[in-house]
């Protein structure tokens, strides 16, 4: 059975509906900016780091001190493939070296991969727009600028010039396009035993690369791989330390989105406080009569705070519902020329939720104030003939 | 007959400091059970404050107030609540409704007050007291869609509504005309008479005053004459 508390403020709310309607807006509209805020920097950073370090190493084992190769990898391979956090593991032999092409000498990185094994971190298949992957001694592929700057077609024999000296004749194979042209125009890539041949690394490599499933704990998971390692000879680096411009730069921005939702949040507490402080003066010979009725005052507080939580309801599934509106109408409105969508949008759910229930607790907070006014209201104060 | 309201040494001041006024000074008074009373005085005089009191609505300074065989200055706001809910009806000058309730629910407040709900019992009670001041067509009529007279019937209703042994009304008529006025005299007067429920009524008009069973005459908080007829 409802309370009659409940009764009373269902029936206060649903008698003034203009002034219910102006509340619950404005409390969604509360909600509808806190909630596209929070998902649209979400979403942006997401797509930030996604475009950043989404394809490329996030935790990297390099030699250290004077060393420039790596002996004895497969085992630092299989130890880093037994941790949990680290998700793709992949070794990598690079050396810079000149690529010469009709009387033009251009600077490349050499790149060889266990390709099977990269594939976890760069997607080269899916990159490919011409041509295959690199597979038997020789064969190479190139980036999307590159082959465009030297006019490359697939079967072409490249001129590749080592620091040391030592000349090598390529096939390109096959075009890669990695959405970063500075990539796709140094980038030639090659199987692990080309690159070890070329630059007479013998069976050592330069470098063994990994993603991490959780790209901000990679500093962590860095210290933890170069203590299970315990090798003295390597450094264990990790994309956090190495971008820390762009780490600050997304603090600041997740800072500002805090800001923007405490501030709308707060004016939205302070909106329905006073509205509901004012509601208490109009209604308070009703409230004076109740309580000679007998209505108890903890019943009398509760017929504030009931209003308060129906608004704070109403307010945060129609700001959801708004939230949910604007953000489709976003991704849809907002492209790029190919027509994808400029910020790939992630509806996180939790965060909407979160949101909509902040709203609602918030709104029945608010209400506390005017419930204890209610509560300490001494009806003779009210009832007064004449 | 059983004392249904018993005022013992009661006294009661406004106020504090050199503002501090005493309104009542050693009030002793007791009405019984079934009684009609009326309580009249000059603006002033003390007789709101003394209804104030048996109303639990305020607490004395001193002194003893009882209601219904129950010491209740010495109660909690709680017990007072449930007291008032159960034993006390009121009826004031103005009406009181709630505006956004319909006659009828208004008269069921008191039942839902209590925990008792707005079942068919509790509906059937308040229509027939509906029926009973004669507001049985605008049952349905919002509280602010009614005239001074019908608000003030069903304010009459509601305060029936629990069956309250006492009904206090503090110039229950000030505010209508006289034809009403004369309705509302006849009303509490049949159901004095069906219910046995302890009427005190304040007015300072003495024509009605004369038309109940004892006037109690304040004047400067004490009492100046109590007449039995």
């Amino acid at each position: 059975m409802l309370t009659v508390a409940f009764k009373i403020a269902r029936r206060f709310l649903s008698a003034s509906k203009g002034q219910t309607a102006l509340i619950v807006f404005g409390i969604a509209i509360g909600v509808a900016v806190q909630v596209f805020v929070g998902i649209l920097i979400t979403s942006l950073q997401a797509s930030l780091i996604d475009g950043t370090i989404g394809s490329s190493s996030q935790v990297t084992i390099r030699p250290a001190g004077d060393n420039a190769t790596l002996s004895d990898w497969e085992g630092m391979v299989r130890t880093a493939d037994g941790m949990a956090d680290i998700r793709s593991v992949s070794p990598a032999a690079d050396s810079s070296a000149f690529l010469l092409r009709s009387s033009r000498t251009v600077p490349v990185l050499l790149r060889g991969f266990d390709l099977d094994k990269a594939e976890g971190i760069y997607k080269f298949e899916s990159r490919i727009y011409e041509g295959k992957r690199p597979a038997a001694q020789g064969e190479v592929m190139s980036g999307r600028e590159l082959s465009k700057d030297l006019g490359l077609k697939l079967g072409d024999t490249v001129e590749l010039f080592t620091s040391n000296g030592s000349h090598h004749n390529l096939t390109v194979v096959g075009f890669y396009d990695l959405k970063v042209a500075a990539i796709n125009k140094q980038w030639l890539v090659t199987t692990l035993s080309t690159s070890q041949g070329v630059f007479g690394f013998g069976q050592n490599i330069t470098a063994v690369e990994m993603q991490v499933n959780e790209i901000f704990r990679a500093d962590a998971i860095a210290k933890d791989l170069y203590k299970k390692i315990g090798r003295t000879d390597i450094r264990v680096l990790d994309w956090k330390t190495e971008n820390s411009q762009l780490l600050s730069g997304l603090q600041g921005q997740s800072l500002s989105s805090y800001m923007i939702q405490v501030f709308v949040l707060t004016s939205v507490i302070i909106a329905i406080a006073s509205v509901l402080a004012i509601k208490v003066l109009q209604k308070s010979k009703e409230m004076g009569i109740l309580k000679a009725m007998g209505i108890k005052d903890r019943q009398a507080g509760l017929i504030f705070l009931y209003q308060g939580l129906m608004l704070g309801v109403g307010g945060a599934m129609l700001g959801v519902f708004l939230a949910v509106f604007l953000l489709t109408g976003f991704t849809m409105g907002a492209k790029n020329a190919d027509g994808s969508s400029l910020i790939a949008i992630s509806f996180d759910y939790v965060f909407i939720l979160g949101s909509g229930l902040v709203a609602v607790v918030s709104a029945t907070l608010a209400a506390a104030l005017p419930a204890r006014s209610t509560t300490r209201l001494n009806p003779i104060e009210v009832i007064r003939n004449g | 007959m059983a004392e249904m309201v018993k005022l013992s040494k009661v006294n009661k001041s406004y106020g504090a400091g050199e503002l501090r006024t005493q309104v009542l000074f050693d009030v002793d008074l007791a009405f019984e059970e079934g009684s009609f009373n009326s309580i009249i005085g000059a603006s002033g005089s003390g007789k709101t404050t003394l209804l104030n009191l048996i109303g639990t609505l305020d607490r004395p300074d001193s002194g003893e107030v009882w209601i219904a065989g129950r010491r209740t200055d010495g109660m909690k706001r709680n017990q007072l609540a449930a007291l008032r809910n159960g034993t006390l009806g009121f009826v004031f000058q103005f009406h009181y409704l709630l505006p956004e309730f319909t006659a009828l629910e208004n008269v069921l407040m008191p039942s839902l007050i209590a925990g008792k709900g707005a079942g068919n019992e509790a509906r059937d009670r308040a229509r027939q007291l509906l029926e009973l001041v004669g507001l049985s067509q605008v049952a349905n009529n919002l509280a602010t869609k009614m005239s001074g007279g019908q608000q003030q019937r069903t304010a009459i209703a509601r305060a029936l509504m629990n069956q309250p042994r006492i009904i206090l009304a503090d110039e229950p008529t000030g505010n209508l005309d006289s034809d009403t006025s004369d309705n509302i005299y006849r009303l509490f007067r049949r159901i004095n008479e069906e219910t046995r429920t302890t009427f005190i009524i304040i007015t300072h008009d003495r024509r009605i005053a004369e038309r109940t069973d004892r006037i109690v005459e304040i004047s400067d908080g004490r009492i100046r004459m109590d007449v039995k007829r």
